[in-house]
């Protein structure tokens, strides 16, 4: 920033160690973009399998981001204000898929869900498969993406200053009005973070779905697992999954640094006119 | 009234002329506000303001703060930042049942900020705001619910000395108009002066001291009471 930062720096060679390590994480990227030709893009997506995958990730990772969101805010808001001694260990309980590798956490749920696990005898009972089915897609996807939206959620409630809920409260608004009414509204750029996070991070769910769910076109096989079953095959397909996911990956990243940039601007900046305010003429 | 390991233990009885409060930092009179407007709650005692008991710990009664119709203005004024000024002064209407429409409650918000003098704030969002336009829309919501106390926690804070002059005249007028309860916060002596009400002296927890300005500055019952009004002395 000053002179004096710049001349400790100046003889150190720091471009030297970090343009390997750029390179590294852009050329697989540049390289997915030029070994494709449109005539390779266009036959990859009329292959039979490009299709359902697409339509089944969409249809889970959204349904995924749902259930995450529903079941997510309430408790991520109790981590937050709560000042019982139990939130640090639901905390590290929520912390745990993330750090889990994703193959253990698909063992870990067949062993939950599947014929010989923790339930299996009482889903017997009522005739219910999970394992293999499009539930153990969205049931491997919820575990590995929750935390990351719980995490930012959990950051975000804590940033509401605690002094704008008193006030709320004393000028006549429930605890569920506040929450929805002040708290959501201040916490949402760092819920709306959370939630694109969660999101990519179900797309891109590969290990804990292979094991837990298995590769069956159609019902399990999301993008990550085509790209798997198609690289055998076809290698054009394979690519053509890849470059998708790798476009949607980079659309969400942008509308995650873009979105609370153009937020924060908006409260900012604002001029209405008064008569527009109390609806006169 | 207990808060972790601090305690608060106070007995107070006021009438409907504003009160002074004031004490080092840490004393905890910021806690006493919180607790007359419900948002902690004391481990015995009773609060009561007129015929209205707030709190009382024999009898099971714990009023909620949206029933104890308070006007609490926090350090900082606790203004919405996601709410432009008349959304933030109409707020308390939000809550009313039947539903007020919306051009009804902007309406009347507007009114106020026109008793104040301030209808060029009404579009702006606080944090557009100078101290002293903060504060002065933070009392225009607080009076929006027509409370029957008010609970001012350092009105004057964060504010130069040209601005601090204006509202605390500002201030003093308001209050003494209203004839209702009010307990204010306050850290500067001359903001005491302005005010001319009973002041009331917190030191870890308690109160030291009471009386009006005259009484405390001459027989001052702690070193704080002391060096507080030993610049009152010097101005006056």
């Amino acid at each position: 920033m000053n002179s004096a930062d710049n001349y400790q720096f100046k003889h150190f060679p720091v471009f030297l160690v970090a343009i390997p390590m750029l390179l590294l994480l852009v050329l697989p990227v540049v390289s997915l973009i030029v070994a494709s030709s449109p005539a390779d893009l266009l036959e990859g997506v009329h292959h039979p399998l490009f299709m359902p995958a697409l339509w089944l990730s969409t249809r889970t990772t959204l349904f995924s981001l749902a259930i995450v969101i529903v079941t997510g805010t309430p408790l991520s808001w109790w981590l937050a204000v709560s000042s019982s001694r139990w939130t640090r260990l639901v905390e590290l309980f929520v912390a745990l898929p993330i750090v889990l590798p994703p193959a253990v956490v698909g063992i870990s749920l067949l062993y939950t869900f599947g014929r010989g696990g923790l339930f299996g005898a009482q889903l017997a009972s009522i005739n219910l498969q999970v394992p293999f089915t499009t539930a153990a897609v969205v049931l491997a996807q919820v575990v590995v993406s929750a935390p990351f939206y719980i995490q930012a959620a959990v950051a975000a409630f804590r940033r509401v200053d605690h002094d704008l809920l008193i006030v709320a409260r004393t000028l006549g608004q429930s605890p569920t009005g506040t929450f929805f009414r002040v708290v959501v509204p201040l916490a949402l750029p760092g819920l709306f973070g959370g939630a694109v996070i969660s999101w990519a991070r179900s797309l891109g769910e590969f290990g804990a779905t292979l094991l837990f769910a298995g590769n069956l076109p159609g019902t399990t096989q999301t993008i990550p697992l085509a790209i798997y079953m198609t690289l055998e095959s076809d290698v054009r397909v394979a690519l053509v999954f890849a470059l998708l996911l790798a476009g949607i990956s980079v659309l969400l990243f942008l509308f995650l640094r873009l979105v609370p940039t153009i937020w924060s601007s908006y409260y900012t900046t604002n001029f209405l006119n008064v008569s527009r305010i109390t609806g006169e003429e | 009234m207990r808060l972790g390991s601090f305690e608060v233990n106070v007995d107070f009885n006021g009438d409907n002329t504003p009160v002074v409060l004031i004490g080092p930092n840490g004393s905890g009179k910021t806690t006493l506000l919180r607790a007359i407007a419900g948002a902690y709650r004391p481990a015995s005692g009773h609060i009561s303001v007129g015929n209205q008991v707030l709190f009382d710990y024999k009898r099971r009664i714990n009023l909620p703060l949206e029933e104890r119709q308070m006007g609490y203005l926090p350090q900082g004024y606790g203004l919405f930042p996601n709410l432009n000024v008349i959304d933030n002064i109409a707020f308390g209407w939000l809550a009313r049942k039947p539903r007020i429409a919306k051009n009804i409650r902007r309406r009347s918000a507007l009114e106020i900020l026109e008793k104040m003098e301030c209808t060029y704030l009404a579009t702006r969002y606080p944090s557009t705001l100078s101290g002293g336009e903060k504060q002065r829309v933070a009392l225009a919501r607080a009076l929006m619910i027509d409370p029957q106390m008010l609970l001012l926690d350092e009105p004057m804070s964060g504010l130069d000395v040209l601005m601090r002059r204006l509202l605390r005249a500002y201030l003093a007028k308001h209050l003494a108009d209203r004839a209702r309860p009010a307990i204010v916060v306050m850290h500067d002596v001359r903001d005491v002066l302005a005010i001319n009400a009973r002041v009331y002296v917190m030191e870890n927890g308690k109160f030291v001291q009471n009386g009006f300005v005259e009484t405390l500055a001459e027989r001052p019952a702690t070193e704080f009471v002391a060096e507080f009004f030993d610049l009152g002395k010097s101005l006056r």
